[in-house]
C-alpha cells in the first residue's frame, strides 16, 4: 500500500493510505480520545462524534475513526476547537445516561467514564428529556439497563458476530431509539443463548453479569458446608483482573485467594473435566460401534446448547448426553463426595467460578439436578472473583502459590486444562479415544490440527485401522455451517467440538475486559492476541503436568471403582448425563 | 399473540421466493407483506428471518424505523392527518383532537370495530391545501374541524 505524508499538531509523518485518521495517529503515537476500543469491524458508524478532529481539506470536523487520511493532510487535535467539540459530545452522551456511576457495577471500568474525565466533561451540562428506560433483569446471566446505553452498536455488532444470527438490535427511532432484542423483550424470552459477548464490549454499564455474589454471603450466613470450583479459563485470566499482563498463569494465586475466602474445600472443574472425557469418549466409542446418532457433538458450552435448543431443536441427538464438567463436579460432590463426608447433599453449596455468563443460565435449568438437588448453586465469572477477592481484602498479587485439595477430586490432568480453549475438549477426548480403542497412549499428545483460532477447524485421525474425521468450531455463526451440513446428511465428520464463544472460554463473556484504554502496558494488537496469550497459559500448564490423558487420572479411575463402575454405567447416567429439549424462540 | 394460518404462512414464503435474485431484498418484503396483510407481526418476521437469513432483530428494527409498516393491524380505512409544519400552522392539531374524540381512540391505534385506524403524519408534501387529512390514498384539502364528523360518517355509512 502506497505511503502518504501527512501532518498531526505540525509534524510531519507518513503513513499508510486507507486508514482512518484515528488509526494512522495511533501509529503516529497519539491517543484521539474515542470510545473505539474495538474499532475491529464492530463499529464503524462515526455516530458517537467522541473522537473529533479538524482536519485540512474537510469542512468541519470530523470523526476521526471513519475519516480516512489523505496526502497532505494536516490534522490537529488539541486545538481548543477540537477539544471543546469533543467534550459537547461527551456532554451529550452524558445528557441521555444514568448518573448514578457510584452504584454502578462497572464503575471502574466504564470506557464513558473514562472518556469523560480525559475530555473534563461535565456532568450534567445539558438537562432534558431522557429516553424512557427498560431495566431488564429477567434473564439469569445478563442484565440490560437502557439508562446506561449510549447506543454505540458494539454489542449489535458482536451479537451477530459470534451468535451468527444477532438477538441484539436498534429499535425505533429518533429519541426512541434502544437496543433490545426484539419487541424490547427480555433476553429471558429471546434466543438469547447467554454467551456474554454483548458484555464483554459495552463499554458502560447497560450489559452486565447477572451477579450472584450474594448467594455465597447468604450461604455463608446458613453455615452451608462450601465447595467451590474452577474452569480452566479462569486461571489463565483472572491476574488481569489486578493489573497482571494477559497470558500470566495464576492457578497457585487463585486457589490461595480462594482459601482464604472461607471455602470449605477448593477443587479444580479440571476433575470433572477429565471425568467428562471418560464419559464422552466412551459414548463415542459406543455410538460408532452401535450404530449410534453421527456426528456426535460435544455439549460443555452452555451457549451452544442454548443455541441448538433454539435453532436445532430437530437435531439435538448429535448432542452429547453429557453433563458439561462443572454439573457433573456439582452431582459428583453431592452424590459421592457427600457420602465419604458423611454430609447431608442438602447442607452443601456448589459454586462455580467460570469464564462464562451461560453457565449462570445453566446452573438453573430443570434438566441439571440431583434427587432434587441442583448440581451447581452460584456461578461467579471470573470478573466477579475479581471483586470477591477485592472486597475481601486480599492483596492478589502478594499471596502466595498453593495447591488444591487434593482428597478424593483433587487430582487433574493436562487434558482438563485444555479445555479451556477451543480445540480443547476434542484433544483431550482423542488422547483418551485412542487409547480405549487401540490399548496404547498416542505418541503424540498434542494434536496441533485442532489448535488455533480459525472458526472451523478440521482433523483425520487414524485411530485403529479406521479414520475419524472431526472438526472444531467455536461461535455460533461457525457452528451453523457444520450444524446445516448434519441438517443436509452431508456432515463427513464423526466427532464434532463445539464452543459458543468465538476462541472458546479463554475468550467467554465472563472473562476480564479487554479494553486497551486501561490496559497502557499491553501491546498495540491486544485485541488481536489475548485470546492466544490466555491460551498459552493452559497450553503450557498441560505441559508441566506429569499426566496429560484423563483415563490416567488415578481418583477418577478410583470413582470408578469405588462408586460409578464403568463410564456409562448406569449409575453414571443418572448423575454425569443430561437431555435437551427444543425451545420456541420469542415467548 | 397473532396467529397466523397456514395458507398466510405459505404467501409469505412465497413473497420472500419471489426476491430471491436480490441483495437486500427485505424492504421489498417487508413493503409486500404490509400490503396485503396490513401489519408485519413478530411471528410473520420469525419466518421472513428464517427464509432469507436476516435475523429478527434487524427485521425488527427495520419494521419499528419506518411509520409504512405496522406491527399491529390496522383499520379498514387508515385516517392520516398531516401535522406537518404548514398544515400544523392551519390548524391540524384541533382537526386531529376530534377525529380522536369521535372515534374515540389516540393517533396510532385502531377502532374496536376495525374499520378506522388514526395516523398523524410528517409533511405529506401538500402545503398548498393545508391542512391536509388523507384516508385510504383520498385525499380531503382544506379540512376544518367542522367537516370531521360528515367525513367520518361517509365511511361509516359506506
Amino acid at each position: 500500500m502506497a505511503l502518504i505524508n501527512i501532518k498531526i499538531e505540525g509534524y510531519p509523518y507518513q503513513v499508510e493510505e486507507g486508514l482512518t485518521i484515528l488509526e494512522a495517529a495511533k501509529l503516529c503515537g497519539y491517543e484521539i480520545p474515542s470510545l473505539c476500543a474495538y474499532n475491529h469491524g464492530e463499529c464503524s458508524k462515526g455516530s458517537c462524534r467522541v473522537c473529533l478532529v479538524e482536519a485540512t481539506g474537510a469542512r468541519g470536523l470530523v470523526a476521526s475513526c471513519v475519516y480516512p487520511v489523505a496526502e497532505g493532510m494536516e490534522i490537529t487535535i488539541s486545538s481548543p476547537k477540537a477539544v471543546e467539540a469533543r467534550r459537547a459530545s461527551v456532554e451529550l452522551l452524558l445528557s441521555n445516561h444514568s448518573l448514578n456511576c457510584q452504584q454502578c457495577d462497572k464503575n471502574g471500568k466504564c470506557e464513558l467514564l473514562h472518556v469523560a474525565k480525559i475530555t473534563g466533561a461535565r456532568e450534567n451540562k445539558y438537562i432534558g428529556s431522557k429516553t424512557p428506560v427498560t431495566v431488564d433483569e429477567i434473564s439469569p446471566a445478563i442484565v440490560r439497563d437502557t439508562s446506561k446505553c449510549i447506543l454505540c452498536g458494539r454489542c449489535v455488532a458482536r451479537c451477530s458476530n459470534a451468535h451468527g444470527l444477532g438477538v441484539l438490535g436498534f429499535e425505533n427511532r429518533g429519541f426512541a431509539t434502544i437496543v433490545a432484542p426484539a419487541g424490547n423483550r427480555s433476553f429471558a424470552t429471546s434466543p438469547c443463548i447467554m454467551c456474554g459477548q454483548c458484555v464483554n464490549v459495552c463499554p458502560t454499564g447497560a450489559l452486565m453479569e447477572k451477579s450472584e455474589i450474594a448467594k455465597i454471603d447468604q450461604a455463608k450466613k446458613e453455615g452451608k458446608y462450601i465447595v467451590v470450583q474452577t474452569a480452566p479459563a479462569v486461571r489463565a485470566a483472572l491476574g488481569e483482573e489486578f493489573g497482571m499482563k494477559i497470558g500470566t498463569p495464576v492457578t497457585g494465586k487463585m486457589v490461595a485467594a480462594l482459601k482464604r475466602l472461607g471455602f470449605n474445600k477448593v477443587y479444580d472443574t479440571n476433575f470433572a473435566a477429565d471425568l467428562t472425557i471418560m464419559e464422552e469418549a466412551t459414548e463415542l466409542l459406543d455410538r460408532i460401534k452401535n450404530g449410534g446418532v453421527l456426528p456426535m457433538i460435544t455439549s460443555c458450552s452452555p451457549g451452544w446448547v442454548n443455541y441448538a435448543e433454539f435453532y436445532y431443536g430437530d437435531q439435538l441427538d448429535h448432542l452429547s448426553s453429557c453433563k458439561s464438567p462443572h454439573e457433573m463436579m456439582g452431582a459428583i460432590v453431592k452424590s459421592y463426595f457427600a457420602e465419604k463426608n458423611n454430609l447431608d447433599p442438602k447442607d452443601i453449596f456448589v459454586v462455580s467460578i467460570m469464564p462464562c455468563t451461560a453457565k449462570k443460565g445453566e446452573a438453573v435449568r430443570d434438566q441439571l439436578n440431583t434427587n432434587g438437588n441442583a448440581d451447581v448453586d452460584a456461578v461467579l465469572t471470573t470478573r466477579e472473583l475479581g471483586d470477591l477477592i477485592k472486597r475481601s481484602g486480599i492483596n492478589f498479587c502478594a499471596l502466595p502459590d498453593e495447591e488444591f485439595d487434593a482428597d478424593l477430586l483433587g487430582d487433574y490432568t493436562g487434558a482438563g486444562v485444555i479445555f479451556g480453549v477451543t480445540g480443547g475438549v476434542m484433544e483431550a477426548a482423542l488422547r483418551t479415544a485412542y487409547y480405549v480403542l487401540t490399548g496404547k497412549e498416542h505418541e503424540l499428545i498434542k494434536f496441533e490440527q485442532v489448535r488455533g483460532f480459525d472458526g472451523i477447524k478440521e482433523a483425520s485421525i487414524e485411530i485403529a485401522g479406521q479414520t475419524i474425521n472431526v472438526a472444531v468450531a467455536s461461535g455460533m455463526k461457525n457452528a451453523k455451517v457444520l450444524l446445516d451440513e448434519i441438517r443436509a446428511g452431508t456432515s463427513k465428520y464423526t466427532f464434532i467440538e463445539i464452543m459458543g464463544c468465538p476462541g472458546g472460554c479463554v475468550a467467554g463473556g465472563g472473562q476480564p475486559y479487554v479494553k486497551p484504554c486501561f490496559l497502557p502496558n499491553e501491546d498495540p494488537d491486544i485485541l488481536d492476541t489475548f485470546k492466544a496469550k490466555r491460551a498459552q497459559a493452559l497450553y503450557s500448564e498441560d505441559e508441566r503436568q506429569a499426566v496429560r490423558q484423563s483415563h490416567n487420572n488415578v481418583q477418577i479411575q478410583k470413582l470408578y471403582e469405588d462408586y460409578l463402575g464403568a463410564p456409562n454405567s448406569h449409575k453414571a447416567h443418572e448423575l454425569l448425563h443430561t437431555t435437551y429439549e427444543s425451545k420456541k424462540r420469542f415467548k | 399473540m397473532a396467529h397466523i394460518n397456514e395458507k398466510a404462512v405459505a404467501r409469505i414464503r412465497e413473497i420472500c421466493a419471489s426476491y430471491a435474485s436480490e441483495n437486500t431484498p427485505l424492504m421489498m418484503i417487508l413493503s409486500d407483506i404490509q400490503n396485503e396483510f396490513g401489519y408485519i407481526p413478530l411471528e410473520v418476521q420469525e419466518i421472513v428471518s428464517e427464509e432469507i437469513g436476516v435475523s429478527v432483530a434487524d427485521i425488527y428494527g427495520v419494521v419499528t424505523f419506518y411509520s409504512f409498516f405496522s406491527l399491529e393491524p390496522k383499520g379498514k380505512y387508515i385516517i392520516g392527518v398531516c401535522l406537518g409544519t404548514a398544515c400544523y400552522v392551519k390548524g391540524a392539531g384541533p382537526v386531529l383532537d376530534k377525529f380522536s374524540e369521535i372515534l374515540g381512540i389516540k393517533p396510532g391505534e385502531t377502532t374496536a370495530d376495525g374499520l378506522f385506524t388514526l395516523d398523524a403524519l410528517r409533511c405529506i408534501g401538500a402545503c398548498g391545501i393545508a391542512p391536509a387529512v388523507t384516508i385510504n390514498g383520498k385525499v380531503y384539502p382544506k379540512v376544518k374541524v367542522s367537516d370531521v364528523p360528515g367525513i367520518i360518517d361517509s365511511y361509516k355509512n359506506a
